[in-house]
């Protein structure tokens, strides 16, 4: 049982998994890597915070504040479109 | 311009019709909802606001030039976001400004994988923390250390949540080079951000480490 847990845990490597951790979160992997990645992951703390915190930064990215637009941008562009059509 | 093009959204193509045929103030209209993209894609490439402006802007201002030759083979906003990161290359080579150091390109071994940092725990983020301008600054400055080719295909997709189609389209590499670049790019912003996100930065504690390597 325990040389069984071992195998499944062991059978991809940190590695590896560092390599797919972006297709991972964007579900772009194939069920079987994705079910060994699993299983990696309940077996190694450091894989486990390194897919935490990549999510994470997804997640503050995304957040849509990141890239605030300049105020005034858009009378500015209106006054120089005016000048050229 | 055909007004059946599946690629418009509603109205498109009979604003575009509208300004070939005379009305070029209805280009505003067309433009509008994607100024906040147009200029995320310059801020990806130049980094300074008041550079990002002026390539936003020169980038809507040429597609307006443009847009009656616009076939609708691709979104609006994928055609627009192509002027933009082109208008914003030429830029960039004319200031040379590429050739800075940035925090990546080093961390990888010779089959260039990134190895990323043994940092804590990273626990879900609050999404109160978002609300925090200093988070947000933090943030900004890690996409900011990126290198450019990390940093546009980061904001394409994680910032603006653009299709792989439309990337690929935009800045003219394939899908496996977007995705390594994404790959990248996410590694290394959480190597910049985890040390400050287990709560050091609102604490003033030195972040901890998973094990000692």
């Amino acid at each position: 049982m325990v040389k069984k847990k071992l195998m499944a845990t062991i059978e991809i490597s940190c590695v590896e998994v560092w390599r797919e951790i972006s297709n991972y979160l964007d579900n772009e992997i194939s069920t079987e890597l994705r079910e060994r990645m699993e299983a990696h992951f309940k077996a190694c703390a450091h894989c486990t915070a390194v897919l935490d915190g990549t999510r994470n930064v997804v997640e503050l990215v995304g957040d849509g504040k990141i890239f605030q637009m300049p105020e005034g941008f858009s009378k500015r562009l209106y006054k120089k479109f005016q000048k050229r059509s | 311009m055909n007004t059946a093009q599946p690629q418009l959204r509603p109205n498109e193509a009979e604003i575009i019709e509208r300004v070939c045929g005379g009305e070029p103030e209805a280009f505003y209209e067309l433009v509008r909802p994607y100024e906040r993209m147009v200029y995320a894609t310059a801020i990806s490439v130049a980094k300074n606001p008041a550079d990002a402006e002026e390539i936003a802007q020169e980038a809507i201002l040429k597609a307006f030039s443009n847009i009656c030759r616009f076939r609708a083979e691709s979104k609006f906003s994928t055609w627009l976001l192509q002027i933009t990161y082109n208008e914003a290359r030429m830029k960039l080579k004319k200031s040379r400004r590429h050739l800075y150091e940035s925090i990546d390109g080093q961390r990888q071994n010779e089959k260039g994988d990134y190895w990323p940092r043994d940092y804590a725990d990273w626990r879900p983020i609050p999404s109160e923390l978002l609300e925090q301008s200093e988070i947000r600054k933090a943030v900004q400055n890690a996409i900011n250390s990126l290198s450019p080719n990390h940093r546009n295909v980061l904001v394409l997709r994680d910032v603006q949540h653009l299709s792989m189609k439309e990337i690929t389209a935009i800045l003219g590499i394939s899908e496996a080079s977007v995705k390594s670049r994404l790959h990248r790019a996410r590694l290394v912003l959480r190597d910049s951000l985890a040390p400050g996100m287990d709560g050091c930065w609102t604490k003033g504690q030195p972040y901890r480490k998973v094990r000692s390597w």
